[in-house]
């Protein structure tokens, strides 16, 4: 019951380095590196998500501004919202996709592992929650992301009828002031702080970083992440249902 | 004390197998899992039943045979300790112990409690052993080893390869026996020489055979010679530097 691995059919599996990605440890190594791409990316959405907290100045809500910035990065020298494209949007989609895909292939190859499942119920001792549902927590993510680009970013009618171009503030108080988005929100960082939890430790011993010196500050940094990312997330629906933000 | 069993009965590979509920009466608590599982099958014997088949050989913890999943958990409930080191001390009289084979594509049940094992021998022919010629050993302390180095390798050396990291694997990996072998090679000198051709034929072999690992550590409170998952890290890390300089 050998798993078939003959030559590679895609030519560009038989570049050495992408080659490495052939191998499920290679798609660890892959899944490690999109994901450090996409907790940084998620560290840097929550800060911004704090202009929310700056309110207004001079007519403009300091989050709007924020956002135009966004869209205007390295204006001096690039049209408007190309450096945001090339730089920021490209590539988490890029880390993403990624992410995705060894997540699946992974997966595949763990069921083969195992195609006759224990006939008694198991007793786990050191697998934890998160760790036995990142796939879960995983689609979950990738759920409320579809529904998140296309409520606050494109401003797709059916999702969010009240979204104005430009108005962060306004689109993020509309849209979260109906309460069944407001639980998917809540739910959804929810189940990214659990994913965040077990793979902010995990990629450390995919990538082999690891040393009897700092080894026990893995988990904290983890946990820390984890929790750090999610307040800051949830801040703001929480303040929005507090009233402290409308 | 007085025990029911759920053992996993199977006549050979391709036969359907069962739970078959026994009872183990009058277990003395100093008896080990083993020999208990030895009484019931006198018992079996003498009373015209077939007995309930398991690997055993050294029976004191270092050949790595035994080994049967005991309520979902490999080897049993005590840490550090293979199935035959395991006293019936552990259970309380009215227990029911539910006993099932290791589950992995690549081992087989062959009967009963017993399992295909050899893909680890495939592993360890891939690359776990150092090629030198034969003829007296050299001088030991002509090659200096530092204490922190030779304790990782040994500790890592301590395991058996009895298959319990891949039975408590949600994903059937087996990236704990061969890291442990990876680390305890490459880690001293005289291993030094085939270092990256080892862990990549190693890592590369296991695939073929296993899952992969999602760092859920149930592999490391399996293990009965208690191997850490640190040695995983440095498999990885050995695999992916010897990708980046090998070409």
């Amino acid at each position: 019951m050998l798993k078939n691995r003959g030559p590679a059919r895609n030519p560009l599996m038989r570049i050495p380095i992408l080659s490495v990605y052939r191998t499920d440890t290679g798609k660890k190594y892959a899944m490690a590196i999109s994901g450090v791409v996409l907790l940084g990316f998620i560290l840097g959405h929550m800060i911004g998500n704090l202009h929310v907290f700056e309110g207004a100045h001079g007519g403009e809500y300091r989050i709007d501004e924020y956002g135009e910035e966004l869209r205007e990065l390295g204006i001096q020298f690039f049209p408007r919202t190309l450096v945001l494209w090339a730089f920021i949007r490209i590539p988490l989609a890029v880390a993403f996709l990624i992410h995705i895909h060894s997540a699946y292939s992974l997966t595949r190859s763990n069921r083969a592992a195992r195609q006759t499942r224990y006939q008694s119920p198991r007793n786990y001792l050191a697998a934890d929650y998160a760790s036995r549902t990142m796939r879960w927590s995983g689609i979950i993510v990738l759920l409320f992301l579809a529904w998140h680009l296309a409520d606050l970013t494109i401003g797709v009618e059916a999702v969010n009828p009240d979204f104005v171009r430009g108005s962060v503030y306004h689109n993020l108080v509309s849209s979260l002031s109906r309460w069944p988005v407001w639980v998917l929100y809540v739910a959804a960082q929810l189940a990214l702080a659990f994913h965040v939890w077990h793979g902010a430790w995990s990629l450390f011993q995919s990538l082999g970083l690891n040393h009897p010196r700092f080894n026990q500050f893995r988990p904290l940094f983890a946990h820390t992440f984890a929790v750090v990312v999610t307040g800051g997330f949830l801040a703001v629906p929480v303040a929005i249902a507090l009233g402290i933000v409308a | 004390m007085d025990l029911t069993l759920r053992v996993w009965r199977q006549e050979s590979p391709e036969a359907e197998g069962r739970f078959e509920t026994y009872r183990a009466v009058d277990v003395q608590p100093d008896m080990s899992f083993l020999e208990m599982l030895d009484i019931l099958n006198e018992k079996l014997l003498t009373s015209g039943f077939e007995p309930i088949a398991f690997d055993h050989d050294c029976r004191e913890g270092i050949c790595g045979s035994c080994g049967v999943m005991i309520n979902g958990q490999a080897h049993g409930p005590q840490r550090n300790t293979a199935t035959c080191q395991l006293h019936m001390r552990e259970f309380s009289d009215g227990d029911t112990l539910v006993i099932e084979p290791w589950r992995a594509t690549n081992f087989p049940i062959i009967r009963d409690l017993v399992v295909d094992r050899s893909p680890f021998d495939r592993i360890i022919t891939a690359g776990g052993y150092i090629s030198a010629p034969t003829g007296s050993a050299p001088e030991a302390n002509l090659i200096p080893v530092p204490k922190e180095t030779s304790d990782a390798a040994m500790d890592a050396a301590a395991c058996i390869g009895c298959g319990a990291c891949v039975a408590a694997c949600p994903n059937g990996a087996a990236q704990l026996f061969t890291a442990a072998k990876v680390a305890h090679l490459n880690l001293l000198p005289q291993g030094g020489p085939e270092r990256r051709s080892r862990v990549e034929r190693m890592v590369e072999t296991m695939e073929e055979y296993f899952g992969s690992c999602t760092n859920h550590g149930e592999c490391e409170s399996a293990c009965p010679k208690g191997i850490s998952l640190d040695n995983i890290a440095l498999m990885n890390r050995e695999y992916l530097l010897s990708k980046i300089r090998s070409r």
